[in-house]
């Protein structure tokens, strides 16, 4: 007993016995499932019946599925588009409240709490239900004599900028970042440029934006990652619809697995979708050493 | 001349802020004032203040779908963003202090694996932990919501670990000297030097689980019984039925209420928390 009790005191023993809820969770719950799925993404599936092996032939399905091209493009388009609008709007108006120190607390609570609750199912709903062609977008348009009667939601040209502005309207958390790097800059800085004669254009563009890039490198890629698995609001606003054109990946391959039955192909595309995620953040890191200022400053 | 200038720029700066901050929160607000229009008025009217004042839709609502009131979802988020949130906190600052403190040999892979896990995100495993939790049998409970908790969250694990690498190593030593053992040094002194990380990790938690609606509908969506608040909205604003939107309002403000308050009573240790590991809010 006392051997047993001497052991688990030495040090190192006890280190590795703290760190085992991770190494058991790491392994029962990411190394597992990701490993049978590899091994699924190799059969025919339903989950009802046992797999049945198939070869490589759910991967090259996905090279004749018009489906998930559309998918795809919905996703980069997504993507490409309410990513950098969220970035630019938390970069400006983390800028504009950066100084402001009386009322910092509400201007703060103001653009926060929408990206708070803007990630719940109450706000998606309320969100369908405004742009829908009775909403409340419409009647607001009506007060300046725009209301058209117009789905917003049902129309292949806007639905997909619905979901756009909802991802757009929650730039909170990113703005809170920004905040927080803006004021690292030390105040001597800008005293120096100030004496030197640099206008305030010249200030932000020769001190303030290199400094930080670092932080505009981090909230691009975790929102760029983010906004590649964008579920909920396709799900609960749009359905995927009209025509696909909103038809996200990730709601994609939840269709495959849980409407139509077809696991083992959810299966290949998840690994797909992990490539895809993985190259996207390779070629981020690549762009790194041509516009992110590493110097720190010193 | 340049004092005047600037007080000018600096009266529009506010009101442009301000501006802008309140179309920000308007759709919040016409929500919270639309739960007390009555249902059939809601969509004509643009601005915040209901054109009759009903203060049914919150009874009415609550009596929810089905055979189950909104006691029961109410219920049932409560308890599973605790439990979750409890999990977390406790197996994260087990795990942080063991990258922290630990000495054994390939602590540091282990940490960067569990960074990696970071830019991990769920939705790639959402189908592959699926199959892995009906093998298992899981399926149509909150087992495989709730137990991954209790081994650790990457997001918390870094928080904590940032913190308790702060805490200096001075204290651990003269510790030792007095004959506390690395379960000691522990419970005495690093966990209640790490309270403020454990309570941000605590409120990130029980918002996202109290927010989580991916999770329970791959999970328990077959029994109204055990629907969270998230999926009892859903159900109650199925396009396919008629919705009354004055009770869905109601019921989608009250959902909101939780997050509201830890935001009011709690918002430095989320600024906190956002700011330094760049946790999503």
């Amino acid at each position: 007993m006392t051997a047993i009790k001497r052991f688990i005191y030495k040090e190192n023993v006890a280190g590795v016995i703290f760190a085992l809820p991770f190494i058991i969770g790491f392994l029962a719950f990411l190394v597992v499932p990701m490993g049978m799925s590899l091994y699924y993404s190799f059969t025919r599936f339903n989950i009802l019946r046992p797999p049945e092996w198939i070869g490589l032939e759910n991967y090259t399905r996905m090279l004749t599925d018009e489906r998930l091209r559309e998918s795809l493009f919905a996703t980069l388009y997504f993507v490409f588009a309410a990513v950098p609008l969220r970035l630019v709007v938390a970069l400006a108006i983390a800028i504009l409240l950066f100084k402001s120190t009386k009322m910092m607390g509400i201007y703060r609570a103001m653009y926060y709490l929408p990206s708070m609750l803007g990630g719940s199912v109450a706000v998606a709903i309320l969100w369908r239900r405004l742009f829908f062609s009775t909403g409340t977008f419409n009647t607001i348009l009506g007060v300046f004599g725009l209301n058209r009667n117009f789905n917003w939601i049902g129309d292949t040209r806007t639905a997909i900028w619905v979901l756009i502005l909802l991802s757009a309207w929650q730039f909170g958390s990113a703005m809170l970042i920004f905040l927080a790097s803006l004021k690292q800059i030390p105040e001597t800085y800008y005293e120096a440029a100030s004496i030197d004669g640099a206008s305030s254009a010249r200030r932000f563009f020769k001190i303030t934006l290199p400094l930080i890039t670092p932080t505009i490198f981090f909230n691009l890629m975790m929102q760029t990652i983010a906004g590649f698995l964008t579920f909920n609001s396709a799900f609960l606003i749009t359905g995927g619809g009209p025509l696909n054109t909103t038809n996200f990946f990730a709601l994609y391959m939840y269709n495959h697995t849980f409407a139509w039955g077809n696991a083992g192909y959810s299966s290949a595309l998840a690994w797909f979708m992990l490539s895809v995620l993985a190259l996207i953040t390779g070629l981020l890191f690549g762009t790194r050493r041509f516009w992110v200022y590493d110097g720190g400053f010193s | 001349m340049v004092t005047r200038h600037n007080k000018i720029w600096s009266v529009v700066k506010h009101a442009i802020v301000l501006g802008f901050g309140f179309i920000m929160v308007y759709p919040l607000l016409w929500m919270l004032m639309s739960s007390f229009e009555v249902s059939d008025q809601i969509f004509h009217r643009a601005g915040l203040v209901p054109s009759q004042w009903d203060f049914t839709n919150y009874p009415t609502g609550w009596a929810g779908i089905g055979r189950w009131t909104f006691t029961r979802f109410f219920g049932n988020s409560f308890a599973y963003a605790l439990v979750s949130t409890f999990g977390a906190v406790l197996s994260s600052s087990v795990i942080a202090y063991s990258f922290s403190r630990g000495n054994y040999p390939g602590r540091k892979i282990l940490f960067a694996i569990m960074l990696g896990t970071l830019l991990l995100p769920g939705q790639v495993l959402m189908v592959p932990q699926y199959l892995w939790f009906h093998s298992l049998g899981w399926v149509g409970t909150y087992l495989p919501l709730v137990v991954p908790a209790f081994f650790g969250g990457a997001f918390f694990i870094f928080l904590m670990t940032n913190f308790m690498n702060a805490i200096p190593r001075e204290l651990d030593e003269s510790a030792k000297i007095d004959g506390c053992s690395f379960y000691g040094i522990y419970a005495k002194i690093i966990i209640p030097l790490s309270v403020p990380s454990l309570v941000t990790a605590g409120l990130f938690s029980f918002i996202w689980r109290w927010d989580d609606f991916m999770g329970p509908l791959l999970y328990v969506q077959g029994n109204p019984r055990l629907f969270p608040v998230t999926l009892a909205l859903r159900v109650f604003a199925d396009p396919t039925t008629v919705t009354d939107w004055g009770a869905f309002f109601a019921m989608s403000v009250l959902s909101l209420v939780p997050a509201v308050l830890i935001f009011i009573f709690f918002q430095r240790y989320l600024v906190e928390g956002i700011s330094t590991t760049g946790l999503k809010g």
